[in-house]
């Protein structure tokens, strides 16, 4: 569904990306783990239309969108849920949530009203805050604001960045059960993360991204436990 | 009573002034170039008003508009830079179009007298309130008209999802930008509102002091029109005003039996509200204190 052939992205003379070639399926969860400074959030951000590759190809259902911007790629069905939830902190969760359905708000106001009130099913917790300013909220609500927000643009594939950082152990325990109920409800997902043992335990398919390169590719199981979370934490060499 | 009209005058102007970049500070940007489109503003309706005998209202659409062109223009570019570098992106801009001013001499002869801006002698004799017989409390009246046009509209804009867009802008570019906001847009469109805003009140004003030259588009200038939404805080429009009543009216213009002592309290006036007021004169807590006080109002009324 979503594929990443051979792309290079740098960071003026440093470059982070260094040929990744990746692909994530429908319906399933791909994951992607890595050290720090891997390009984990680089490769992200690439997708999503936030940085430019400078070489490569990023195909979405066979559309070719490593040149769009990052309006016209969230309007393509590509949803971000960045690193660190960065929801809108003086904004209320409700209008977090309006924010989300930005792009068609205008053309379809009752659906964004029914996806609204659908988040507020799947996340009771923010119903009750729904007046409350984001900012206030706990890390973990944060987190299921900043994914209601980025489902509510009705995106096709949801890429997540660290969904798990800075929550605690019983709290991403939570936000990982909510990803694998969007998951069921048929979201493709591509997460990354450094909880190695969270995402191997939801993920279909993983790849170890080392020093702006893919180095593994597989199913959870084809590598053992322990070398993955060896060089997904410290990497090779 | 014509003091106080004069007052009224310059607090509207300001207030003007401050709610454009007040637009700009939604998005999250800090602009000092709001005096130069406030300049541009200002001699542009005062060129088409004495010169070429417009009047005043379409003269002063002409001067907004060209705020905002101007202001598009600045846009762009300053899209690429963030924080402090935009601070002194913008006043280099100020600074351009006041030296560009103190540089234009074009003068041209109306019944039988010169006018136009004369370079370094300034721009004298921006008369048409005068030449209309419209008395100090007609102008008053005039710019009033205009605060309020302007200060309906950004409420209204407050209120849309376009006021909701530049607020996420603001917040968070980057969790804006990954909900399908077009940053580009956004932040030029802000610019743009923001230059035809100090557009007009630097039209407003040229006529209301029927003189200017380059050193009234000072940095000085543009750093009070930041102050304005900074001390009065984004929270709504009205902290804008609050602000500009605060400080011109207050301390500027009540303070003047002082003396000397007016500028030291002044400074320590405007710490005092910045600690105890961090988000502004009209933050959300003060608005919920003045619902309080209009819904008890409500109450006692319906016994």
């Amino acid at each position: 569904m979503l594929t990443v052939g051979d792309v290079f992205t740098s960071y003026g003379m440093i470059k982070a990306l260094n040929g990744v070639t990746l692909s994530a399926s429908e319906g399933e969860i791909t994951c992607l783990l890595g050290p720090n400074g891997a390009g984990k959030t680089t490769l992200m951000f690439t997708i999503a239309g936030i940085l430019r590759a400078q070489a490569g190809s990023i195909k979405f259902d066979g559309q070719s969108i490593e040149r769009l911007s990052a309006a016209k790629v969230v309007e393509a069905g590509i949803a971000l849920v960045p690193e660190n939830r960065l929801v809108f902190p003086t904004m209320s969760v409700e209008e977090n949530l309006e924010a989300g359905a930005f792009i068609r708000v205008a053309k379809d106001r009752a659906g964004v009203d029914d996806d609204i009130e659908r988040m507020y099913m799947r996340f009771p917790v923010l119903k009750e805050r729904r007046e409350q300013m984001a900012g206030t909220l706990s890390g973990g609500e944060q987190q299921m604001l900043a994914l209601a927000r980025a489902l509510m643009s009705r995106p096709r594939i949801l890429l997540m960045d660290e969904p798990s950082v800075g929550l605690a152990p019983l709290i991403v325990e939570d936000i990982f059960q909510i990803i694998r109920d969007v998951n069921a409800d048929g979201m493709t997902i591509l997460l990354v993360e450094q909880n190695a043992n969270m995402a191997l335990s939801v993920a279909d398919k993983f790849y170890l991204l080392e020093h702006g390169r893919v180095t593994f590719e597989g199913a959870p199981g084809e590598l053992e436990q322990d070398e993955v979370i060896r060089r997904a934490y410290l990497g090779t060499e | 009573m014509e003091y106080y009209l004069g007052i009224a005058q310059t607090i509207g102007i300001h207030a003007l002034l401050g709610w454009s970049a007040y637009v700009l500070l939604l998005t999250g940007q800090l602009s000092l170039a709001q005096v130069g489109f406030f300049a541009i503003g200002a001699y542009v309706s005062a060129i088409l008003t004495t010169m070429f005998g417009f009047h005043i209202v379409p003269a002063l659409m002409v001067g907004a508009l060209l705020g905002g062109f101007f202001a598009m223009l600045v846009g762009f570019p300053a899209l690429r830079v963030k924080g402090l570098m935009l601070v002194v992106a913008t006043i280099a801009f100020t600074q351009f179009v006041s030296l560009f001013f103190f540089n234009v001499h074009w003068r041209r002869e109306v019944d039988g007298v010169m006018a136009g801006p004369d370079s370094t002698q300034g721009f004298r004799e921006i008369r048409f309130y005068a030449a209309n017989g419209w008395d100090t409390l007609d102008v008053t009246l005039f710019i009033w008209l205009f605060v309020l046009l302007v200060m309906v509209g950004l409420w209204w804009l407050d209120r849309s999802r376009a006021g909701a867009v530049l607020r996420a802008v603001g917040a968070d570019d980057l969790a804006a930008q990954s909900s399908g906001i077009n940053l580009t847009v956004a932040k030029v469109t802000a610019m743009t509102a923001g230059g035809v805003i100090a557009g007009l009140a630097g039209g407003l004003y040229a006529h209301s002091a029927t003189y200017v030259d380059h050193l009234t588009f000072s940095v000085l200038l543009a750093t009070f029109a930041i102050a304005y939404p900074i001390i009065g805080g984004i929270h709504n429009v009205l902290g804008t005003l609050a602000a500009t009543i605060f400080i011109q009216g207050i301390l500027i213009e009540g303070l003047r039996f002082l003396g000397d002592w007016r500028n030291i309290l002044f400074g320590l006036l405007i710490i005092l509200v910045m600690n105890l007021k961090p988000n502004g004169i009209m933050d959300a807590r003060t608005m919920r204190a003045i619902k309080r006080i209009f819904a008890g109002g409500k109450t006692a009324d319906s016994k």
